[in-house]
């Protein structure tokens, strides 16, 4: 398996990294060598075989649909960056999402 | 028929059009924590570190919203998944608080169900691919420019809506028309009423609406080119969005250029969609499932329990009522408004159904729409219009004093109808002993009308029946009134 | 050296059940030894001293009244700075959320705080647990108090260096594919991973959410046993939590080997790579505990070769998601820019380190559109088939045995150059990871150089009890000083 630095850009930006031309050069040599190591685990997974997304099997584990106290407001935003009026303020937004 | 057309104006094209719709429950609490859901408020009052993505928070399940879920999968007629996950749809974005949406992806709760609409009188049966779960997001407030996304100088983040659980439904391309589009998506607004399971606000945002709608020349089966319309805030504004969606795409087929597959948001002022973002730069969202969170796996008995308590759906909630007597277009109001719970319970206390439909169609819808209030909102309980209705019935007061009850109910003065009734003074006078005296005055007051009935002149009576009311401001019975006139004038 | 500081938790309790020491004289003993030595072990990146003494204070004025006190009344515990501590800054080891401070407690602080221990402060770590050294925080690397010049082992670096170096008698870590066990081998320290769902993963910042597990570090088999009996237990606040109570693991602690069916893991002492001077004391361990009479069972985990490749699929794909909310925008670093989305992207650049912003890129990659069913899907059936191994040798003993991690503690900088080298020291603890089942590290020895060397002992699903009693009987057999070799010099002033 080996990388391009296209690749490496492509998800370096779905993975919102501003990454140095060195770092994206860098990388593209260890994540090769990595994947290239963990691509063994295609030898022994056959469609046989089904996926553990949890090793430990629980089912149906739900909350009463009773509220609980939230944080005081000042609170909510007492970690943020920047804050204005009780909100998180951000850099205007260049797309709409979702 | 002209055979000299050219080819293109020839070509008729058919729209296709499936909806994708997003209901915010009205649980008591987040999907995934314990914050109240509610209006108002101070921003990011009702957050916590789960809903605000805090390192370390991890969600767990509110089972109402899984009931909810299973409910109008049952109510649509789809199979409930024995098995449904959730998958984390990653992208960023500020409104998200952990930066990965927490979703259903390839295995929903709710699969393959449908919805019957009647448009200009023919039924159509329309496919639901899916219904699945999922959390909402927060609000951003754009400051400076014109408050648009686009233009403006930073934005604002409230997490109040984060994680308010949301059903999304999503049906087959099976509506054909901007009319069917809304039909569907008024159908789908009353079952959801029925259940009670959101207040379901077009307006508010409680139930939005995304369209995607293509065109394909008539008689073909291949689906042309896909285009999301987003924004639609009514169902107005479902249908116009849709129509000019239709047009804008023929107009492009007709001057020979492909349709683009993109995001167009609806301008609701201009009756126009521009382009939100192209298709080719859609985020790989990476899903996976959720490892925080658990498989729900329902089982027989609580599909049972919850089916066994679904209410009336609105199809038998028209045919019930139509057969009560009430005229169709009544009956579609009181659906579509969600007034038949107040009927269903003024009736259940022995209401007249045609008086107490009329108060609600005619007199609450209006008194509604004047102060800008959904009717749903209306605070009247089905006790206070069967008391209401109760007083019509029985003379007390007339249809017309009867609205000025409803509306002093409507604003809020205490007490009930008939001691709002009895405060004001507007109960009808029924009593014959002082009707009579009223009666006796009037006619001595105006001989030469009294003179002219007696002659005959059955229309000369109006002007002392007018009289007696006058007299007694309104209150007194019509119909006794007349009586006693035609006793006192005809011995 | 202060006899305070070389107590066993168990001893702690007593002295002050006894009346021989207070839980501020305790805690002060402990805080003044941070302060001799933290300049050369960096165990800490904060110490709450002032809560700290408050708290032993409260303990003591409790004692004084009578009043109930909890199972770890006035016992110094080191919290890894991956739990959330209200208004105490917790970082993660990373440079993103330099100076944050929780608005809540994580569940396993809040138990300690409710069992009355005595929290001595954050302990360093590899930047949001990803590292097997300590070299991967942002805020300079532990020493291993056994021999400065090597690392403690990681991503519980400093709660591995804060134990071996007197600073505390009990310590909380993390482990997600050997982030305990393998830096309570190197560092000569009980090192405990417990069931996935025993003890909650609430407050504890996600780095891999299916693997990670908190669980304790001390220098006794019966301290780690104490400080998991106060931290385990269901928490509703975390779904994957498993709905019991907290085991008993005191009670059937002293009950020894005799009749105990210990499987030797074939594959593991046939690994290229392990270090001669630990396969001995491996073995030399083993050959112990059939003399106590245990029966000794040959093993074979078929699958386990694959268990590495499938860690290092699944554990970055989950933190390339965990990690999304470290976007400049609602607490932590923020680079300005003129866009959101930018500001994003160079906050996220800035703030990251190398090592996970490898991993935030190798899981992107494994999760992204095409790739997922290859990697991400495969890795899961690779985890399918070792759980199936375990299953099968779980039949024929009770706990499995064999090397915590193939070397003993290295030098600094040895393996900063190649993350694969890196990788390779947890192939050992990784299996178990992936099965969700307990497994401890327990001192055995030193190889030649004088430097620790960790057996680990393994059990299935719960069953720690059992997993510690083993450990018990083998610690009592070898008797080893577990204080480290050093420990005393760490006071002298530097040269």
């Amino acid at each position: 398996m080996s990388l391009t630095t296209d690749d490496v850009r492509h998800v370096a930006r779905l993975a919102r990294l501003a990454l140095t031309d060195g770092e994206v050069e860098e990388l593209r040599g260890e994540l090769s060598a990595i994947l290239a190591h963990v691509e063994q685990v295609r030898e022994v997974a056959t469609p046989d075989v089904p996926p553990t997304s949890h090793p430990y099997p629980l089912v149906n584990v739900l909350r009463a649909d009773e509220p609980r106290p939230s944080l005081p407001p000042d609170e909510a935003v007492s970690t943020a960056p920047e804050a204005e009026d009780g909100r998180f303020r951000v850099p205007r937004m260049s797309h709409s999402e979702g | 028929m002209s055979t000299t057309t050219s080819v293109e104006q020839a070509t008729r094209y058919e729209a296709v059009i499936g909806l994708e719709v997003h209901v915010e429950l009205a649980t008591r609490t987040k999907m995934f924590c314990g914050c109240a859901i509610g209006f108002g408020g101070e921003p990011n009052s009702r957050t916590c570190p789960v809903c605000l993505g805090m390192p370390g928070s991890l969600p767990v399940v509110n089972g109402a919203a899984v009931e909810s879920a299973i409910r109008l999968g049952l109510a649509l007629g789809c199979e409930i998944a024995p098995t449904s996950q959730f998958h984390r749809k990653n992208y960023f974005y500020p409104d998200m608080p952990k930066d990965y949406q927490i979703s259903q992806y390839d295995v929903p709760i709710c699969l393959r169900g449908e919805l019957r609409i009647t448009v200009d009188g023919r039924e159509r049966t329309i496919g639901i691919t899916r219904v699945h779960m999922e959390e909402d997001t927060g609000k951003s407030l754009h400051v400076g420019g014109s408050g648009r996304i686009a233009g403006s100088d930073h934005s604002l983040v409230d997490y109040n809506r984060a994680g308010i659980p949301l059903l999304e439904v999503v049906s087959e391309p099976d509506l054909r028309s901007a009319e069917e589009a809304r039909a569907y998506l008024a159908e789908l607004r009353a079952v959801v009423l029925a259940l009670g399971i959101s207040d379901a606000k077009l307006e508010e945002g409680s139930m939005r609406c995304d369209a995607n709608v293509s065109l394909r020349p008539v008689g073909h089966t291949v689906f042309g080119t896909r285009v999301e319309v987003k924004n639609m805030n009514s169902l107005r504004s479902l249908g116009r969005a849709i129509d000019h969606e239709i047009e804008r795409q023929t107009r492009v087929l007709t001057a020979g250029d492909p349709v683009v597959q993109e995001t167009r948001h609806w301008d609701e002022d201009a009756g126009v969609t521009s382009p939100l973002r192209s298709k080719e730069s859609v985020d790989d969202y990476r899903y996976f499932p959720d490892p925080d969170l658990l498989p729900v796996e329902p089982d027989a008995d609580w599909i049972d329990r919850l089916r066994a308590e679904l209410p009336e759906l609105p199809a038998v909630t028209r045919a019930r009522l139509a057969g009560l007597g009430l005229p169709a277009p009544q009956v579609a109001v009181l659906v579509d408004t969600g007034l038949v719970r107040v009927l269903d319970a003024a009736l259940a206390a022995g209401a007249a159904p045609a008086l107490a439909a009329n108060l609600l169609t005619n007199d609450l819808v209006g008194w509604a729409a004047a102060n800008g209030t959904d009717p749903a909102d209306a605070p009247l309980t089905g006790a206070a219009l069967a008391e209401l209705v109760g007083l019509v019935a029985d003379g007390t007061l007339s249809t017309k004093l009867a609205r000025q009850v409803l509306e002093a109910v409507l604003g809020g003065e205490p007490g009930g109808p008939r001691a709002i009734a009895e405060a004001r003074g507007l109960v009808q006078i029924s009593d014959t002993a002082e009707l009579e005296a009223v009666v006796a005055r009037v006619v001595a007051a105006d001989p030469a009308a009294a003179q002219r009935v007696r002659d005959g002149n059955a229309k000369a009576i109006g002007a002392l029946v007018g009289a007696v009311m006058r007299e007694t401001r309104g209150r007194a019975n019509p119909r006794l009134v007349n009586e006693l006139l035609e006793r006192h004038l005809h011995p | 050296m202060h006899a305070l500081l070389t107590a066993s938790a168990p001893e702690l309790l007593a002295l002050q059940e006894a009346g021989d020491a207070s839980a501020v004289d305790i805690a002060r003993a402990h805080l003044d030894r941070i302060a001799a030595t933290d300049d050369r072990v960096h165990a800490f990146l904060h110490v709450t001293a002032d809560a700290a003494l408050a708290a032993a204070a409260d303990v003591d004025r409790r004692r004084a009244a009578g009043e109930p006190l909890g199972p770890l009344a006035g016992v110094p515990v080191a919290v890894k700075d991956l739990f959330a501590t209200c208004g105490v800054p917790t970082t993660a080891g990373s440079r993103i959320l330099e100076g944050h401070r929780p608005v809540y407690d994580a569940t396993v602080v809040a138990r300690l705080h409710a069992a009355d221990a005595v929290v001595l402060g954050k302990t360093n770590m590899d930047e949001f647990a990803m590292g097997s050294s300590g070299e991967n925080s942002a805020y300079g690397p532990s020493r291993n108090p056994w021999d400065l010049d090597r690392v403690p082992g990681g991503s519980s670096a400093g709660s591995a260096a804060a134990v071996a170096a007197l600073q505390a008698p009990l310590a909380v870590g993390t482990d997600t594919g050997g982030s305990i066990r393998q830096p309570a081998s190197l560092s000569g320290l009980v090192g405990v991973k417990p069931t996935y769902g025993l003890v909650s993963r609430y407050g504890m910042f996600a780095f891999a959410s299916s693997l990670d597990q908190a669980g304790p570090f001390a220098r006794d088999v019966a301290g780690a046993a104490l400080a998991l009996e106060v931290i385990a237990g269901h928490d509703p606040l975390d779904s994957t939590s498993i709905p019991q109570a907290a085991p008993d693991l005191l009670a059937g602690l002293e009950r020894g080997v005799e009749g105990l069916r210990v499987g030797v893991v074939a594959e593991f002492l046939a690994t290229d790579g392990l270090a001669p001077g630990v396969k001995a004391r491996v073995e030399d361990a083993i050959q112990r505990l059939g003399k106590l009479g245990a029966e000794l069972v040959d093993v074979s985990l078929p699958h386990a070769q694959y268990a590495l490749p499938a860690y290092y699929v699944i554990a970055p794909s989950e933190c390339s998601s965990n990690l999304s909310r470290y976007d400049g925008v609602r607490y932590g670093l923020r680079v300005p820019a003129e866009t959101a989305e930018q500001m994003m992207a160079v906050t996220r650049e800035a703030g990251f380190g190398r090592e996970v912003k490898r991993r935030i890129m190798i899981g992107t990659y494994a999760l992204s559109a095409g790739y997922y069913d290859a990697y991400y899907v495969s890795a899961q059936r690779v985890r399918t088939l070792v759980t199936r191994d375990f299953a099968d040798a779980y039949r024929r003993c009770d706990v499995l045995v064999g090397p915590t991690a193939p070397e003993t503690a290295f030098r600094l900088g040895a393996k900063t150059a190649d993350p694969l080298s890196m990788y390779l020291n947890d192939v050992f603890s990784i299996p178990s990871s992936l099965a969700g089942a307990p497994a401890l590290s327990l001192p055995v020895g030193a190889d030649e150089r004088g430097l620790p060397v960790g057996l680990q002992i393994m059990a299935p699903v719960l069953g720690e009890a059992t997993m510690l009693r083993a450990a018990r009987a083998l610690e009592a057999d070898l008797a080893l000083d577990p204080v480290p070799s050093g420990a005393n010099a760490l006071e002298a002033p530097r040269p």
